[in-house]
């Protein structure tokens, strides 16, 4: 297979789309989190089932990134396409596959879980009531088979890059992606029409455009499941860039800890160049262009442009101050674009259906869509990819359906490390890059991590900061050293040293080290301290003033006691792992508080709620 | 250029024959003056092989890739995926990631270093287990979430802990 004009790209998507399909279609979600939940023997099962009953020509089997049903793995999905119905199955076991496959999609197998498709794929849908989430990025993830180069030119994959090679100028691409709006979804937001035009404007000759994979941010992985779930996306675009700023090379820094990702590049790659879609005169046109991959290697400051690059480089991840920016002198000193690789996975659909369609979506100043990873004490973890403007309270409420356990929600950190927590008092603000940054948090990769009424806000922002510390490059002192103080003023509160004076300095330490650290992980690094103090002073106080931790986290302000409850059943006295509970059966027992490591065992395994937790 | 790995045993030099090969199959000679960009992906080899990146294998590398052994050795300090001492036969990686933060990573964290009886970024004294904590496996569904070697235990508790180090047979 050879593909060298975009007629015989044409040619063959028809051929690929009139064959005839089997009337029933099974997807099976195999990204890193439905392999991990057992998604391997359910999908055995479905196989097996089909061998069993004949139905190898009635029913067909894709395996497919992931849905964003991340809480309910292993996920499947049935398809008719004669009736068009569809079900969405959560939880699945092997035991359950033969009633779902009996069922059909006439009805549902009973003991199962089903669940509703909570979104639309505005390149061919119209959005149904409750479908919040608008997928652009994600509209192959999940519904394709991202090791079938196939099944990508079937739903028209490369027709962007033949659009773009064929009947656009460079420049006339790069003006597509600036009037579509489009800003870099790793944090930033800054244009990447205008990231693209600076690197276009500098004298032809060798330049590079590279992927940013290096997804650090812990609790964010919609790179994750791009990467995963839809990897030829990321090198249509990427080569689409590289017409348009005049580069010939792509590279993607991935990190070493995405083993999956990197196999499925590599398998992408690899059928990209036999097919002709990447190496030489790409569509008769004359443009060369080809991508290597190169490895993180545990290092959260590479996400930062300069840093990656001297990753790539073979140096020590440390930044460097800009200017001069990538796009002037980037990797190997050559004029450089870094993207992310969701603003990539935007840019074939912007190209296909022009710029006013992607700014049909989200808000003036930041059009387009934004994928969330939901994770911490939500009931819905997952991915959800919604219209920028979108309100948190939607996004936390009604696709993530709440908190866990009936509890509270506290707040919400988003931007990662960098960023800030956002309190119930924001929740109906509808976000976008600028909204975010006027309630002291910020965008970042698009984690958000929701907290409730157990979560320590003092511990919260010790967390990132320790985050921080660790992964401080230790070039410039503000980031080595003032980080590392404030790290230690915030273990002084938490260990009920701290008084008021404390959090004077940590908020005047704070403004120093965003003022003067080098780069922008050191200049964001105090955002978590900040923000916390700002929207929960009180905790603060509680700690310094009463010694008292609010939510009974910090160890060293809380103990336990055995109250008058206590029927002497001996469970507590049987699990303390340091032998601190004494007691005869069916008296009361006590703690003793020298040998207690406040561990909470005891609390958390009494039937009698008899252990208070103070 | 030669190996220098002096009186290695024929297990290590046949290693070092194979990461020799592996350096000359890279397209160095392209453009010698970027023999460099190769050295982190030579390096992921080499501790594959070897399991750690002992002195023998960084000066073996800087000299393949025509760099100075300081530079190796400030890469390989620089990145948390890279060791110079070798690691327990098992790794034990507890994840700190922001999700498995907030439902409890420290507590099972604690509770490997007292099982083990060491801390963070140790091997036990019987090189059986290596403890250490690493940020976000992206399977924050399942977190809090530990890593053995290859295999993902989620929705961790300490009260598992014991139970999890059970199922490692040796």
């Amino acid at each position: 297979m050879n593909i060298k004009t975009p007629e015989a790209l044409a040619k063959m998507a028809g051929v690929l789309k009139s064959r005839p399909k089997p009337p029933v279609q099974i997807l099976v979600s195999v990204g890193t989190c439905g392999l991990a939940a057992g998604a391997g023997a359910v999908l055995k099962s479905i196989y097996d089932e089909i061998v069993e009953r004949r139905l190898e020509n009635a029913v067909e089997v894709v395996e497919v990134g992931c849905m964003g049903l991340c809480y309910a793995e292993p996920v499947i999905m049935l398809n008719d396409r004669r009736s068009g119905k569809r079900l969405i199955y959560g939880d699945v076991t092997p035991q359950q596959v033969p009633a779902i496959i009996a069922a059909g999609t006439d009805s549902i197998a009973a003991g199962t879980r089903t669940i509703e498709r909570s979104w639309y794929y505005p390149e061919f849908e119209k959005p149904e009531p409750g479908e919040l989430q608008a997928r652009i990025v994600l509209r192959n993830t999940g519904r394709l088979n991202p090791e079938k180069l196939e099944q990508y030119i079937e739903n028209d994959g490369y027709t962007a890059l033949a659009k773009a090679l064929t009947t656009m100028t460079p420049q006339q691409v790069i003006d597509t992606i600036l009037a579509s709006g489009l800003r870099g979804r790793g944090g930033g937001g800054f244009p990447t029409g205008r990231k693209w035009q600076f690197a276009a404007a500098q004298p032809a000759g060798e330049k590079f455009i590279i992927c940013n994979a290096d997804e650090g941010d812990p609790g964010a992985f919609m790179d994750r499941a791009v990467l995963e779930g839809d990897p030829h996306s990321v090198l249509e675009a990427m080569a689409i860039g590289g017409y348009a700023i005049g580069a010939n090379t792509g590279v993607i820094y991935i990190r070493a800890e995405y083993p999956l990702a990197v196999r499925r590049l590599e398998n992408a790659i690899g059928q990209a160049r036999e097919a002709g879609l990447l190496g030489k005169n790409l569509f008769g046109s004359g443009f060369d262009f080809d991508i290597q991959i190169k490895f993180g290697a545990g290092a959260f400051v590479c996400g930062e442009e300069t840093a990656l690059i001297h990753s790539i480089e073979g140096m020590r991840g440390e930044p460097t101050v800009k200017p001069p920016f990538p796009a002037v002198e980037g990797l190997w000193k050559r004029p450089t674009v870094v993207n992310n690789v969701e603003t990539f996975a935007c840019v074939a659909a912007i190209i296909r259906k022009g710029a006013e369609w992607f700014k049909s979506l989200g808000t003036t100043g930041s059009p387009g869509t934004k994928v969330f990873a939901l994770a911490g004490k939500i009931s819905k973890v997952g991915l959800a990819e919604v219209p920028m403007g979108t309100t948190l309270r939607d996004i936390i409420y009604r696709i993530g359906d709440g908190i866990r356990d009936g509890r509270q929600f506290k707040a919400v950190q988003t931007g990662g490390p960098s960023g800030g927590c956002i309190t119930a008092k924001n929740l109906d603000l509808p976000i976008d890059y600028e909204a975010l940054k006027s309630i002291g948090s910020m965008m970042g990769s698009g984690g958000m991590i929701v907290m409730d009424e157990d979560d320590c806000m003092v511990n919260i922002a010790k967390f990132f900061l320790e985050f921080t510390l660790d992964e401080s490059c230790g070039k410039c002192t503000p980031c080595r050293i003032g980080n590392r103080r404030l790290f230690e003023m915030l273990e002084e509160i938490t260990d009920g040293r701290g008084t008021l004076e404390t959090i004077e300095k940590l908020k005047a330490l704070s403004a120093i080290i965003k003022d003067t650290a080098l780069c922008g992980l050191g200049q964001t690094s105090p955002n978590p301290v900040l923000s916390t103090l700002a929207n929960f002073p009180d905790e603060y106080i509680a700690h310094v003033k009463e010694g008292r931790c609010p939510a009974g986290v910090c160890q060293k302000l809380i103990h336990f006691d055995i109250s008058d409850r206590c029927v002497g059943c001996g469970l507590c006295l049987k699990n303390c792992p340091v032998n601190a509970i004494s007691g005869e059966k069916r008296q009361r027992h006590t703690i003793d508080q020298s040998k207690c490591i406040k561990c909470g065992v005891c609390f958390r395994v009494c039937k009698f709620h008899a252990v208070d937790k103070k | 250029m030669s190996c220098q790995c002096g009186n290695a045993t024929p297990a290590d030099r046949a290693k070092f024959e194979e990461l020799g090969k592996y350096i000359s199959s890279l397209p160095i000679a392209e453009n010698p003056s970027r023999s460099r960009g190769f050295l982190i992906q030579t390096l992921h080899r080499a501790q594959s092989m070897f399991g750690y990146l002992p002195e023998e294998v960084q000066k073996f590398v800087a000299a393949e890739l025509k760099i100075s052994p300081a530079d190796v050795y400030g890469v390989i300090s620089f990145y948390s995926f890279f060791t110079d001492k070798p690691l327990g036969r098992h790794k034990i990686n507890v994840c700190t990631g922001t999700a498995c933060f907030v439902k409890g990573a420290g507590k099972v964290l604690e509770e490997f270093k007292r099982r083990l009886g060491v801390s963070e970024g140790e091997t036990t004294a019987d090189g059986r287990f290596f403890l250490g904590a690493l940020r976000c496996v992206g399977a924050c569904s399942l977190a809090p979430v530990v890593m053995v070697d290859d295999r993902v235990y989620g929705n961790m508790t300490a009260e598992k802990v014991a139970d999890v180090l059970a199922q490692i047979a040796d």
